[in-house]
Formats: C-alpha cells, sequence, structure tokens
C-alpha cells in the first residue's frame, strides 16, 4: 500500500512536470517570437505592419495587410469546401456505408491525413497550376491554393467528425430506432446533436491547419504581395511569407519576419478564444 | 489519491519552467567572438557566399580537428570593412572588387550566374535586354510584342532578399518595386517547375540548376543572354554577362590558416559543395 502511494506521488509529479513542459515549450516559443519582433516593433510600431502600403523589408515598407487577407480567403474558402464533403463522408462511413466499405474509406481518408504537405503542393504546381492557367494565366491563384489546402484538410475534418460521431453511445440510435425515426430524422435529431461537440472540435483544428499551411500553399498561390480581386489572382500567405525570405533575411527584415509569424499566433489565439466563448460545452476532442 | 497528486510540490514544475527559462535567456546573450588565435579563422560577409563558405568551413574542419572557422553574414559591405579593419580574417564578397578596394587581395572560389528560362513550347528564341526590362516593368504583356506567339506573359520574379534577385535587378538597371510579378518563387526548383508548368512564363533561376534540369528534360529552355548561349562552360570562359564571382578577401597576403583555408576553398575537393548550393566553380 504504502510503495503503491509512492509510485502515485512520483507519478503525479512526472505528468506535472510533462504537462508544465508543454505549456512552458509554447509560451518559450512566444516569447522568442516576441524578442525577435522587438527591434521592427521598435523602430516602425505595430501599428504600421496593418497600414503600411506595401511589403518592400529592404526598403522599410512592412505592410502585411495584403498576406493578412490571402491568407484569411485561403482558410475561408478550404473550410467552406471541406466541411461539407468531409462532413457528409463520415456520415456515411458511419452511417450509410456497409461496414467493409466504411472501413475501407476510413483507412483511406488515414492515408491521406498521412501524405506530407509538399506531396500536395507539389501536385498543385504539376497539375492544378496548368489546368487553372488555361482560364486565366498565371494559374498559381487563390484558387490554387483554396483547392489544395481544402484537400489537405478534408481528411482531417473527415476522420474527427467519424470519430465524434462513434463516441456516441449506440443506445441512442438504438432508441431513435424504437422510437420509429426514420435514419435521417435520428441523425438530425438525436446522433449530430450529441456529436456537436467533437464537430465544432474538427472544424477547429481543420481550420487550424489551414491558417498554418506552409509549403502547398507557397508552391500553387503565387506569392505576389498584393491583396487579391478575384480567385483567379496570386496572393501570398503569412506562413509562405515567412518560408520565402527567411533564408535569405537579415536584420529588420528578418524580424519583420518573425513579426510575421507573431502575428499568425494571435490569429489562432484569437481563433480558439473565439471557439471557446461559441461553443456551448467548451472544446473537447 | 487524487488530492495527493493535486498537493504535489508545486516547486517542481517551477524549477523546470525556470531551467528552461535561463535555457532561453543564455541563447539570446550570445556575443559575437573574435579571436586571432592560430586555431581560430572568422569569415564574415556576402550572405550569398556565407552558405558556400559555410559548407567548406564544415568539410575544413573535419580534416583538421581543433580548427574553429565561424562564418558570419553581414553583407559584402561588411566582408570589405571587417578584412580592412582585422576584426574578421577573411571577407566574404559577391561581386569583383572596385578600384577603390584594390588594398584588398581578391580569391575567386566560384561563379553565380543566372538563366532567362522560358517554357519549351515557347518559340521565342531570344529577348534583348530592352524587352527584358519592359516585360518586368509590366510595359509588354504579350509576347507577340517580342515576336512570339499571342499568349500573356506571366512574369515570374524572385523574393526579396535572394541574391538571385539583387543579380538580376541590379544587371537591367531595375528596382524590385518596378517589377509586376504574377509569380513570386523561393529556391531555383520552384522557378523551374513554375515555368515548366506554364507555356506564357518567363523566369530566371541560377544557371548551374537550369542547364541540369533542360538537359534531364524537363520542360524548360535557356534564354541566351547578349548573344552567348547561357551554359555552366560559357561563364566558366567569363563570356556570359549575368554572371558575378564570389570572393574571400583579404588585407594582407594570407599565411598560415587562412592561407591553408583559401587553398582548400579553391581546390577541387570542394567542387561537389559549389555545385550542389547551384554555383559554379572556378578553373584557376
Amino acid at each position: 500500500m504504502n510503495r503503491n502511494r509512492k509510485t502515485d506521488q512520483l507519478l503525479g509529479v512526472l505528468v506535472k512536470g510533462c504537462a508544465i513542459l508543454a505549456g512552458t515549450l509554447l509560451l518559450l516559443v512566444i516569447l522568442y517570437l516576441v524578442h525577435e519582433s522587438l527591434p521592427l516593433l521598435r523602430t516602425t510600431g505595430a501599428g504600421r505592419l496593418l497600414t503600411d502600403s506595401a511589403w518592400r523589408p529592404t526598403s522599410g515598407q512592412f505592410g502585411l495587410w495584403p498576406m493578412i487577407a490571402g491568407t484569411l480567403t485561403v482558410t475561408a474558402g478550404a473550410l467552406l469546401l471541406a466541411t461539407p464533403i468531409g462532413l457528409l463522408s463520415a456520415l456515411f462511413c458511419r452511417c450509410y456505408a456497409p461496414r467493409p466499405l466504411g472501413k475501407l474509406l476510413r483507412r483511406i481518408l488515414e492515408l491521406l491525413a498521412g501524405l506530407p504537405s509538399v506531396v500536395y503542393g507539389f501536385w498543385g504546381l504539376v497539375v492544378l497550376v496548368p489546368l487553372i492557367a488555361r482560364i486565366r494565366p498565371p494559374g498559381a491563384s487563390v484558387l490554387a491554393g483554396i483547392l489544395v489546402v481544402a484537400i489537405m484538410v478534408l481528411p482531417t475534418i473527415a476522420l474527427l467528425v467519424d470519430a465524434a460521431l462513434e463516441s456516441v453511445p449506440a443506445d441512442y440510435s438504438r432508441g431513435a430506432a424504437a422510437l420509429g425515426m426514420t435514419r435521417w430524422g435520428a441523425l438530425r435529431g438525436v446522433i449530430l446533436p450529441a456529436a456537436s461537440s467533437g464537430i465544432f472540435t474538427a472544424v477547429l483544428l481543420a481550420t487550424a491547419r489551414a491558417l498554418g499551411e506552409t509549403m502547398a500553399a507557397l508552391m500553387v498561390c503565387g506569392n505576389v504581395v498584393r491583396t487579391p480581386e478575384s480567385l483567379l489572382d496570386p496572393v501570398r500567405t503569412l506562413t509562405a511569407n515567412i518560408a520565402l525570405e527567411m533564408a535569405y533575411a537579415m536584420d529588420l527584415h528578418r524580424s519583420s519576419l518573425f513579426a510575421t509569424g507573431l502575428l499568425l499566433a494571435l490569429i489562432v489565439t484569437g481563433l480558439v478564444a473565439l471557439a471557446e466563448v461559441l461553443s456551448p460545452e467548451g472544446i473537447d476532442a | 489519491m487524487n488530492e495527493n497528486i493535486a498537493q504535489t510540490n508545486p516547486r517542481h514544475g517551477l524549477l523546470l519552467a525556470l531551467g528552461l527559462l535561463s535555457l532561453l535567456v543564455a541563447s539570446c546573450g550570445q556575443s559575437r567572438v573574435t579571436s586571432q588565435s592560430a586555431n581560430r579563422l572568422t569569415l564574415t560577409g556576402s550572405s550569398t557566399v556565407a552558405p558556400l563558405a559555410t559548407e567548406i568551413a564544415r568539410r575544413y574542419e573535419d580534416q583538421h580537428p581543433g580548427v574553429r572557422i565561424d562564418v558570419q553574414t553581414g553583407g559584402s559591405a561588411r566582408g570589405i570593412a571587417d578584412a580592412r579593419s582585422g576584426v574578421a580574417d577573411i571577407g566574404m564578397v559577391s561581386r569583383d572588387l572596385k578600384t577603390s578596394e584594390s588594398d584588398l587581395l581578391a580569391f575567386t572560389i566560384a561563379g553565380d550566374g543566372i538563366a532567362l528560362i522560358v517554357n519549351r513550347a515557347n518559340p521565342v528564341t531570344e529577348l534583348s535586354d530592352e524587352q527584358v526590362v519592359a516585360i518586368y516593368r509590366g510595359q509588354i504583356r504579350n509576347w507577340s510584342h517580342v515576336g512570339g506567339e499571342d499568349r500573356t506573359i506571366t512574369v515570374v520574379n524572385k523574393a526579396e532578399g535572394r541574391s538571385t534577385l539583387e543579380l538580376f535587378l541590379s544587371h537591367f538597371g531595375l528596382e524590385n518595386s518596378e517589377i509586376r510579378a504574377d509569380v513570386v518563387i523561393g529556391d531555383n526548383e520552384q522557378g523551374v517547375k513554375t515555368v515548366a508548368g506554364l507555356p506564357g512564363a518567363l523566369g530566371y533561376v541560377s544557371i548551374g540548376t537550369a542547364e541540369t534540369d533542360a538537359a534531364r528534360g524537363v520542360s524548360i529552355r535557356l534564354l541566351p543572354m547578349g548573344g552567348v548561349e547561357a551554359s555552366v562552360s560559357s561563364l566558366q570562359q567569363g563570356r556570359f554577362p549575368l554572371s558575378r564571382r564570389l570572393n574571400l578577401v583579404s588585407s594582407l597576403p594570407p599565411e598560415g590558416l587562412a592561407k591553408s583555408f583559401i587553398d582548400f576553398a579553391r581546390s577541387a575537393e570542394v567542387a561537389d559543395l559549389v555545385a550542389g548550393l547551384a554555383f559554379v566553380p572556378i578553373r584557376p
């Protein structure tokens, strides 16, 4: 008994240490971003990041607005496409498909989720971009970005929604069937509401993945710093900005790229906070 | 039991956090050390030369245990200034020395050149400098104006800060702010893939990359510059106009470790490193 208690205490310390380590790491990353952005924020102030008319970091102009617009457009577009498809394919896998077929589809989705993003980006660059260029050059555009990112987050949404549906107790659907509800009626009235928190989390994680997508966006979006006016215009995302320029950036230019990262971290934090407020039951995966 | 867990000493976690924080502080406060001791060598200067110098330095260190070589960037101007003042043993400069800098000695370690590339399906075989400038400024927007098919030109430019962009701009007398780009790319391979996928594209990449990819059957074609064929060999013969030399500079005739390192950097032993970074080995 005594020994058990000791083990328990030890485990308590260990678990606590790990949790604090995870939290501290995030804190350290944010601190480092702030530390590296400071030279820029001190010289120009944070406001100019939003108000400068252009992004010419080597000649002292640091306007990030077109890239914020680019990131938000690509993310929103990708989610609008991927959420309904992901949700419905999860419903099919879990509730409509014969068991073996559902299982097969799930394996395929898992495979898709595991492919590295550079593979999607490469496919987009070699196949999708030339196709879109036939409609209007250059082809590397908001549309290409939305399509590639949507394909990338689709499995995330589908798998997480599928897991949420799976965790709904089987008694619920049996009860609904016993009440004589149709399959769709049971889904809409009982199962989807019971899984809503999980579905919400799925969309949230997909949003975070879309916001953070770097390689694929860099390869297919065109990377021109201009607020896009149509779906066929090229666009640069915040992540692509960092990846494109970090290798050769110095001084304030480098600092402005860290500020870009800080801004991205703030956007994600804001998103999670917003989700916490909007979600009725809080977030849990 | 649960209470027990909750009551475990909070100091453990705090200590851990403090430890991590101190690590961060230590890494931020790292100072630059320049030492003139016999086993240390400091190189400063061009950010174009720095990646190559760093790789050469790693290989040199492997072959000469105990030697430590620091490579710091800061632009060619810093390379010149530090070599003069003796702050660095060797400066890195991504151009030839000017006449005002004739007090320094330059040792070329590699050549860097860029080639204009178009899609292989594009019938245009040559562009004059004026045409290139007009296309990049957005004044010419269709290939039919320069003797090609009726097709919109997709202007492919490099991201800010890249040395290829710098060389391109200075050669054509352009400012990056005047360029009307349709696609901005990062590394050379991305440029090649972009141009290979778009029949109307015009781009520029390092000459080594372009030549290798074109020979491998990628759907791109290198355009000659000022009548000179764009190839590694014309660059090595010094005939290709859109090129520059990457130099190590020193204020005194190098001796000891510095001389040994410069000789090593110019030897055939590092030719693979030079080619790996899309530069061109210079035959002495």
